[in-house]
């Protein structure tokens, strides 16, 4: 109080007061704030205001370091202090004074007021005394007439009862007209039982029968309407309701419901199947005409019908597929969930919960609806996979799976409405079919695509181009159609690259059956095994190995007719197929496996295996390619040995033609292969290769020394030996030999090729001197131009050799041209 | 077990013609004919003696030119036909003739090489089988299965059927057929077939093969583009009567189901260039020769088309004879066609190849350097076909 009283007196000197308050709380020994900070001072015996102030502490200290004038305003200003300080004192008794004193004679009026008040309260203790006695004289007076009113209301209820059972038939029959089923259902409900106890009077018995009658009557309208099937399934379920409570046999209503509920599925069924006809062939649209007039007569909705059979004549109506299968989730997936919750309120949770129904009439009842469900999702999965059928363009796949995720998002609400049943589970079956077909489509779509870029690839080949490569023009002339484009290399690239774009693309459209936000992804069939055996295996691998069977083809179907592929698409191919092997095979499954993230759980093609078969593929083509291109300089070798008359032919002057036609083919096939394939090693050549001579006689010196021991018999196995020594110790030669992935090797092939069938068919003829001298410049002039396309220039020696040497054998006057004018002659061209 | 290592006989000249002696039936005896234009040419009459395994020969001279086909009658040892060149003057003509040996050849002795030496005989010219109206001749067929009075010369793109008459010296055109076509046509080599009673025969012209009715002269069927070059040589089965051979220029051996012409049966492709022969065993069909001017010469096991495709059918009386059990089993499983044997004794192309008449087991291959290689069928095969 004197803290309130402090506050209210002087709020102005606040830092005053503070030092006031501080001190009076010393004074009391109350010091437990600001502890910390008033130490220092505390322990300073000279502060004045400290705790622990020593006056002749104070005053040694003062009079030790004032001066006397210091001293006499020290002393001034401290009796001011003290004078104040009195001052305060007195203020603040006084004030306490006060208080005391206003407290003192508050205290004395209360003390009057409480007297009085208990007073009136002695007052009213009577007064309620008084009332509770009154109280009790006037319900003793009314309880008589209390009871009695009791009675009479009873009395009037029950007559109310009564008059509503007499008039009950009425009220029905009043019900009936106005088609209030429920109500009359509810109030005859309410009437039975009495009805039932009490009919052994004959007043009731009558009303009783009354009532049967209607009812029954009822019940027959009931039937009636539920089998139109013209009510909506809302009425319907109302219908059904009021049956089972007129004690219908819940069996039959079962049937009838679910026939009833069939009857307009089904119509929904053939508005479906009205969708997919206009597809197929005028008779199948006839029958279904025939069909769907039928239903059209038969069914509830006729408006929808009729608008399906004028769609039918023309075909372009015809909806996609989702549109389709919105359609199928909109009006039969919809109705079929409200069927079967309808179904299951009506007949199994009420079942549950009504007492008089027993445990396998719900049993009877689920066993229906699943024979009922399963029975129509069958239909309706039989129409959905005809129609996914007849989606052949893979053009947009989204669509595709678009309509299948919904689809299969709309049977699981079957599956959450009636689990346990088969439903969903087929149609994640339909919607894996759906896939694989798909992907079986792609297949073929990117086949149908090689084989389209390949038909361009080979026009391309085919048109004339007017930018020859560099190498063969200077030979100009009859060679240059045979000439590869400039472009070959990019033709290459930009086959390779499309058909790379194209198995992208498809992975692309096949990756959205994995999407993260369709439902079915998440099937392990979609996670595993559509990953590594339908996309990995039998889309990608199977592309793969198609072009490698379809390269092989090419030099299958080839191989006897000789020319029907050019040789530069085999060339092209073979590149193609290399590349592959190197690269391409690897990278595109490698994509294959990171875009589907495939877990290989069963076996898979490894890339190495599929590599092997590209260079097989390869090697064919090119070993092909080598056969082809070796064959065609083969056949102009032959025709021109066969249809010259070699015995009767004049003195050479040139090199034959033919020749020339073989070197520039040559340069042709050199400038093809080398814009595809690397260079590749050859053997170092002879600083001479060009000017290299033939030894005519090389053999035939040989076998002039034979002839001069001629006719001794010739012993097994000796005199042989010398002409064959120089093939003993020169490696056999393979003619139609693999070749490998480079330029020198090719062109080692094809003209190992040629000049082996020079060999053969010189020798089936027969020479005259000029025949075997013209044979001379020919073989001289190959041997300036060929020995720089192959690997070993030995080889191009032997064979020539041997050409020139089997002439000689076949020349009736074998005098050879002198070294020199044959060089003379094939310098001249 | 250790098979015998080939036999090789080497000729001065260089030759192609090759041919068994057909008539011949307990010596192993090959006829060789030589191609050279300077030296006289001469026939090689080469008899392998088996048991001691070395070589007789003898040499007799074939003046009229280079032998580029030979054949021996079936019927009479003594007789055989050539087709050879002749030069004259400025101009090449080929011609056919009918030949008869010495026939005291075959009790000289030629243990030395010197004996014949110093006299070599000269064939007996017993006809030509000319007209110079049909052009040049390429091959001579004798009638396999009669009496060896009938050959068929093939000159250009006549087949002409001769019959010999008076001991061989009178030869006679009987019947002619005629290959119409656009350009210059040739047959490049034919073959009478052993089947039908000897009426048919087969010809070969670039990449086609043809069959003629003898009895009509008209043709029976045509294989269009057997091969994808030349055709150089066929072969029917002697066992199989639609079943046939051929071999040709894109290095493959194809056969053929004549009754459906329009696919081979089973191509072989193991040479590595032109195939010039194709022989089948004349009793084990599964046996088939090839020669290549690859310088190999290819023996074929081919099962599945033979007329044993199950192996030799053993009689349940022999099973009983206590035979080995173990072998038997082996017999039972199937063979597979494959190529039995390549054989690299030569160094130049093998143009020829031929089944000996008295061994079954026995092949001669000649090459155009003039060696000639007699082999034999690897015993291990022979044991499986036989038991």
């Amino acid at each position: 109080m004197d803290v309130e009283g402090d506050d209210s007196a002087l709020p102005e000197d606040s830092g005053r007061r503070r030092k006031v308050h501080g001190m009076l709380k010393l004074y009391y020994g109350l010091n437990e704030e600001g502890k910390s900070n008033e130490q220092p001072q505390a322990l300073d015996p000279c502060d004045i205001n400290g705790p622990h102030f020593d006056p002749e502490i104070y005053m040694n200290k003062l009079r030790r370091e004032c001066t006397l004038a210091e001293l006499m305003d020290q002393e001034t200003c401290m009796v001011k202090q003290i004078r104040s300080l009195d001052s305060d004192m007195q203020t603040l008794v006084y004030e306490n004074y006060n208080k005391f004193i206003s407290a003192t004679d508050t205290i004395r009026k209360m003390k009057n007021d409480f007297k009085k008040m208990e007073d009136e309260m002695d007052c009213l203790s009577a007064n309620m005394e008084a009332i509770t006695d009154f109280s009790a004289r006037i319900s003793g007076t009314l309880q008589d007439q209390h009871t009695q009113i009791t009675k009479l209301s009873g009395v009037h209820t029950l007559l109310r009862k009564l008059q509503f059972l007499f008039e009950l038939p009425a009220r029905l029959n009043k019900c009936l007209e106005l088609q209030a089923y429920s109500q009359a259902v509810s109030s005859h409900r309410r009437a039975r039982c009495v009805l039932q106890q009490y009919s052994h009077l004959p007043s009731f018995r009558g009303i009783q029968d009354d009532c049967h009658a209607i009812m029954d009557k009822l019940a027959q309208e009931l039937r009636q309407k539920f089998r139109d099937g013209g009510t909506s399934a809302k009425d319907l379920s109302e219908c059904v309701e009021l049956l089972l409570q007129l004690d219908e046999p819940a069996e039959e209503l079962c049937d009838k419901f679910l026939s009833h509920a069939r009857s307009r599925l089904e119509s929904d069924l053939q508005g479906l199947e009205a969708e997919i006809r206009p597809h197929s062939s005028s008779s199948r649209r006839e029958s279904s005409f025939h069909r769907s007039s039928l239903t059209a007569a038969a069914a509830a909705s006729p408006n929808e019908n009729i608008s399906n059979l004028t769609s039918l004549p023309s075909p372009t109506s015809n909806a996609d597929i989702l549109e389709f299968i919105d359609r199928g989730c909109n009006e039969f997936v919809s109705s079929l969930c409200l069927v079967i919750t309808s179904y299951q309120e009506l007949f199994i949770v009420h079942a549950q919960s009504d007492e008089l129904a027993s445990k396998n009439i719900t049993q009877m009842a689920n066993a229906k609806l699943h024979a009922f469900v399963d029975d129509l999702a069958a239909c309706y999965f039989s129409l959905v996979e005809r129609r996914i059928q007849e989606e052949k363009s893979v053009g947009d796949n989204s669509l595709l799976v678009r309509a299948l995720d919904r689809f299969h998002r709309r049977l699981q609400a079957v599956a959450k409405l009636l689990p346990g049943s088969s439903v969903p589970h087929h149609g994640t079956e339909i919607v894996i079919r759906a896939a694989t077909e798909r992907v079986k489509q792609y297949l073929s779509a990117l086949q149908s695509f090689y084989m389209d870029s390949l038909t361009d690839v080979r026009q391309a080949l085919a048109t004339p181009r007017l930018s020859v490569a560099g190498g063969a023009s200077h030979l100009g002339g009859a060679g240059s159609g045979r000439d590869a484009p400039t472009s070959l290399p990019e033709l290459l690239s930009s086959l390779s690259a499309s058909i790379l774009n194209q198995i992208k693309s498809v992975l692309a459209s096949v990756h959205l059956f994995t999407a993260k936000d369709i439902t079915f992804s998440n099937k392990p069939y979609f996670k595993g095994e559509f990953c590594s055996q339908g996309v990995r295996e039998s889309l990608v691998v199977s592309f793969i190995k198609f072009i490698c069977q379809s390269s092989r083809q090419f030099c299958e179907s080839a191989g006897d007719k000789g020319g029907s592929t050019p040789p530069i698409l085999l060339l092209l191919l073979s590149r193609l197929c290399l590349d592959y092997e190197t690269s391409t095979i690897s990278y595109i499954l490698t994509l294959t496996d990171e875009q589907f993230l495939v877990q290989h759980h069963t076996p898979v093609t490894p890339v190495t295996a599929l590599c092997a078969e590209a260079r097989e593929a390869a090697q064919k083509l090119l070993n092909h390619y080598v056969k082809v291109q070796g064959l065609i300089i083969s056949q102009m070798l032959r025709k021109s040995v066969e249809t010259r008359d070699w015995v009767n032919t004049i003195e050479p002057r040139n090199v034959r033609a033919v020749m020339k036609r073989v070197v520039e083919d040559a340069t042709s096939i050199d400038v093809q292969v080398g814009l595809l394939y690397e260079e590749g090693v050859r053997k170092a050549h002879s600083s001479d290769s060009s000017k290299r001579t033939f030894s005519v006689y090389s053999s035939s010196r040989q076998q002039a020394a034979r002839y001069a021991a001629s006719y001794t018999p010739s012993a097994p196995l000796d005199t042989n030996l010398l002409s064959n020594i120089h093939k003993l110790f020169s490696e056999r030669i393979d003619i139609f030999s693999s070749v490998e992935f480079n330029k020198v090797s090719v062109m080692t092939g094809i003209i190992k090729i040629s000049l082996k069938t020079f060999l053969e068919c010189v020798r089936l003829r027969t020479f005259g001197r000029y025949g075997l001298q013209q044979i001379q410049v020919d073989c001289h002039y190959l041997q300036m131009y060929l020995w720089r396309f192959v690997s070993d220039e030995n080889l191009v020696h032997f064979l020539l050799d041997e050409i020139v040497g089997s002439s000689a054998h076949r020349c009736l006057d074998p005098a050879p041209m002198e070294q020199s004018v044959i060089e003379v002659i094939c310098e001249r061209g | 077990m250790e098979d015998d290592a080939p036999v090789i006989y080497g000729l001065e000249f260089q030759a192609r013609a090759l041919t068994a002696q057909t008539a011949e039936t307990d010596a192993i005896r090959f006829l060789v004919g030589t191609q050279s234009l300077k030296f006289e040419n001469q026939i090689h009459v080469i008899e392998f003696d088996d048991e001691n395994n070395i070589i007789n020969k003898n040499v007799l001279l074939h003046q009229a030119g280079e032998i580029w086909h030979i054949g021996a009658s079936p019927a009479d040892k003594a007789v055989l036909t050539t087709c050879y060149n002749k030069t004259s003057d400025s101009r090449v003509v080929s011609c056919a003739a009918v030949w008869r040996m010495p026939c005291d050849l075959e009790t000289e002795s030629h243990e030395s090489p010197d004996d014949s030496a110093h006299n070599p005989q000269a064939l007996e010219l017993l006809c030509h089988l000319d007209d110079s109206t049909y052009g040049n001749a390429a091959c001579v067929l004798w009638e396999p299965m009669g009496d060896g009075k009938r050959v068929i010369s093939l000159a250009d793109n006549h087949a002409l059927l001769w019959d010999l008459q008076e001991s061989f010296t009178q030869a006679k055109v009987s019947s002619t057929a005629t290959l119409e076509g656009k350009g210059q046509l040739k047959f490049t080599s034919g073959k009478w077939s052993p089947h039908h009673n000897s009426s048919q025969f087969a010809t070969a012209n670039e990449t086609a093969i043809r069959a003629w009715d003898l009895r009509t002269m008209s043709q029976i069927y045509c294989i269009e583009n057997a091969h994808g070059q030349l055709v150089r040589d066929l072969d029917f089965n002697p066992n199989r009567q639609y079943y046939l051979a051929s071999c040709g220029d894109d290095c493959k051996v194809k056969f053929w189901d004549v009754r459906n012409v329009q696919e081979p049966v089973k191509t072989l492709e193991d040479h590595s260039h032109w195939v010039w022969s194709v022989r089948y065993n004349h009793s084990h069909d599964q046996l088939v020769l090839t020669a290549s001017s690859d310088s190999r010469l290819i023996l074929s096991n081919m099962v599945s088309i033979s007329s044993e495709p199950f192996g030799h059918l053993v009689d349940d009386d022999e099973l009983s004879e206590g035979e080995d059990n173990h072998q038997e089993e082996k017999n039972k499983e199937p063979l597979k066609d494959s190529v039995v044997s390549t054989y690299e004794e030569h160094e130049d192309s093998v143009y020829a190849a031929e089944w000996s008449s008295a061994d079954p087991w026995l092949f001669a291959s000649l090459s155009y350097d003039g060696r000639l290689v007699i082999n034999r069928v690897p015993r291990a095969l022979k044991y499986r076909i036989l038991l």
